[in-house]
């Protein structure tokens, strides 16, 4: 059976450059065809900046790997001309069941907020997301966009010059050279960047490994999210089914730190486990199996010069609440406006330490919550033991201790809290969720959603406000979004955007955040506030 | 953050009932039992205060200022 997971989709081909006297320069080449990298020069393509991603394989990832994908990264994949692909493919699911020991303890029917175009979370696989990404590249291409893909192009060595980087590259065929004006390292965990340029990954917190396991079934089995807590099958660890498409379930097994990993990985020591866990009566076959063994840490500066680390390059945490490539989309959705005004000369390069700032908050946030899971899941004392038990057995009761579990908290994008680049907040009574540094909330509007209005360019929104339909300042032109709440019967554009204030007026950046907000149009502040936003102020 | 305080007078009607009472939930369980025990009725009594700076001010009552070990909260 042919996979989409065995065919080339970026087969090499020698390229003239390989045969050019003196290296060619470019101006983007983003290291590694991952979803972070192809996210990466799929914005940067869109936005008419010329980039080459490089890519040491030709093939999407193998295995389903990263699968719950959250609103946000959903939301920036739909400016990227790939949200709705997910959505048509993608499984989507509420429910859930928490066991302990041998029992089930209870099930939850998790509610999301409605008023939003995309579902809380999708499940599906890392490789049709890679394929999508790839797709839409190759229609990118198509269009004339300046954007390129060099599968088997494997970079050996990187030289960093004050305003360019040196590349060498082993293809198939032998070595060649290339420039860059500037590099995006998107090479995952492992980064060979990262080992190339000598730099660090600190705050290794704690590491463990998992049993990751894509079997297909016929079963029953509902599309829920079923996590067992010290179950008979996996002692003293947890265990994790979740559906994909395709009539394929994806099961996790904790093994700890301390395994053989060749051993674990071998069928006849994997089969009886997950027999053990569904069920000697059920029929499966083993699609893929590995061993993922994550640390939790980040790189102490996602910037060094001319090269800029996202993903899981410049950081690391456990799979508990799908923060690997949901966090690193939201990398590269930040960093690609500014890069792109850089680039055209309209910030100037110290912008981009506000990608490492507010991207390192990120990161921190998503290290916290992923350490706090994984304390619930893997308690590290005896006393924390204690605690984590009478929370389980209490759940089973009391509906009070349900919060209290933790086997995961699904990522929500950060809210830059004392970014340099948002203005004060001036929308007195305006409600928390929208405050300048955060992540635009969706909301209806008619059969519509706010979200695709907003676009990606800075935009003024205006909310039963008067303002210019269009300003220039700082070589920028910014278009006004105007509404009404009347334009929201739901009344989720007047809670999400005003609360009790009777108008507002935001600034908000491409990666749709809040730079900043007042109840009416000031000319002299909302110039200010957009200089600001693009470090100019 | 809530302004509430934590109350350390006395506060419970009958404490020597009270006090009988909790001897008696711990009576024929053995040692890790009665500290689940406690553990549970930690939890409880937690979430009936629900303010999280009352929790932190227990917290730190809790600690004993002259015991080794404590920690500002």
């Amino acid at each position: 059976m042919n996979k989409i997971f065995e065919i080339p989709m970026y087969p090499y081909a020698r390229h003239a450059d390989q045969d050019s006297a003196a290296p060619a320069r470019h101006r983007v080449v983003v290291v590694g065809a991952g979803p972070i990298g192809l996210a990466a020069g799929i914005e940067l393509a869109q936005e008419g900046v010329e980039v080459v991603i490089l890519d040491e394989n030709d093939k999407v990832s193998f295995g389903s790997r990263a699968i719950c994908f959250a609103k946000r990264p959903l939301e920036i994949l739909d400016r990227l001309g790939c949200g709705q692909p997910m959505i048509d493919k993608g499984v989507l699911w509420n429910k859930g069941k928490v066991f302990f020991d041998d029992r089930q303890v209870y099930d939850f029917d998790l509610q999301p907020e409605t008023g939003h175009q995309r579902p809380a979370f999708i499940n599906l696989q890392q490789y049709y997301l890679e394929a999508y990404l790839v797709d839409r590249l190759r229609e990118l291409q198509d269009q004339g966009a300046p954007i390129e893909i060099r599968g088997r192009n494997k970079v050996s060595a990187i030289g960093t010059h004050p305003d360019h980087v040196t590349l060498e590259i082993d293809t198939p065929e032998g070595a060649y050279n290339l420039e860059a004006d500037w590099l995006i390292a998107c090479d995952g965990a492992g980064s060979p960047t990262r080992r190339m340029l000598g730099l660090d990954f600190v705050g290794r917190i704690f590491e463990d490994n998992f049993l990751i396991a894509d079997v297909v079934m016929e079963a029953d089995f509902p599309t829920e999210r079923w996590f067992w807590f010290d179950p008979p099958f996996n002692r003293g660890q947890s265990a994790l089914l979740h559906k994909q498409p395709d009539g394929v379930w994806r099961i996790d097994l904790q093994l700890g730190w301390d395994i053989d990993k060749e051993r674990e990985k071998r069928p006849e020591n994997v089969i009886p486990r997950l027999k053990a866990m569904l069920g000697d009566e059920v029929e499966f076959e083993l699609e893929w199996v590995s061993i993922y063994t994550f640390q939790c840490r980040r790189m102490e500066n996602f910037r060094h010069g001319r090269v800029l680390f996202a993903g899981d390059a410049a950081h690391q945490v456990s799979p508990f609440g799908a923060r690997g490539a949901n966090s690193g989309l939201q990398d590269t959705d930040n960093l690609c406006w500014k890069l792109k005004l850089v680039i055209d000369g309209k910030a100037s390069e110290s912008l981009l330490d506000s990608y490492n700032l507010e991207r390192v908050q990120g990161a921190e946030e998503n290290i916290l919550n992923s350490s706090r899971s994984t304390d619930f899941i893997t308690p590290k004392s005896e006393m924390s033991r204690l605690l984590r038990d009478a929370v389980l057995d209490l759940s089973e009761h009391h509906a009070f201790a349900r919060p209290l579990v933790n086997s995961g908290r699904l990522s929500q994008p950060c809210t830059y809290d004392g970014s340099p680049l948002n203005s004060a907040d001036a929308l007195s009574d305006g409600p928390e969720r929208t405050r300048p540094g955060s992540a635009c909330p969706d909301a209806p509007l008619g059969d519509d959603f706010l979200l695709p209005k907003l676009g990606n360019q800075f935009i003024l929104l205006t909310i039963d406000a008067e303002a210019p339909d269009e300003i220039t300042e700082a070589g920028l032109t910014v278009k006004r979004l105007a509404l009404s709440v009347k334009d929201d019967k739901t009344g989720a554009l007047q809670d999400r955007y005003l609360g009790k204030a009777p108008s507002g007026v935001y600034l908000i950046r491409p990666d749709q955040h809040v730079a900043a907000r007042r109840p009416s149009y000031d000319d002299n502040q909302f110039r200010a506030a957009l200089r600001r936003a693009v470090g100019k102020e | 953050m809530s302004d509430s305080k934590l109350i350390l007078e006395p506060n419970i009607n009958g404490a020597d009932d009270f006090y009988a009472d909790l001897l008696a939930a711990h009576e024929g369980r053995d040692k890790a039992d009665s500290e689940a025990f406690n553990a549970r009725l930690i939890l409880i009594l937690a979430n009936h205060i629900g303010d999280t700076a009352v929790l932190q001010q227990a917290l730190a009552a809790a600690a004993l200022p002259s015991a080794k070990g404590t920690k500002d909260v």
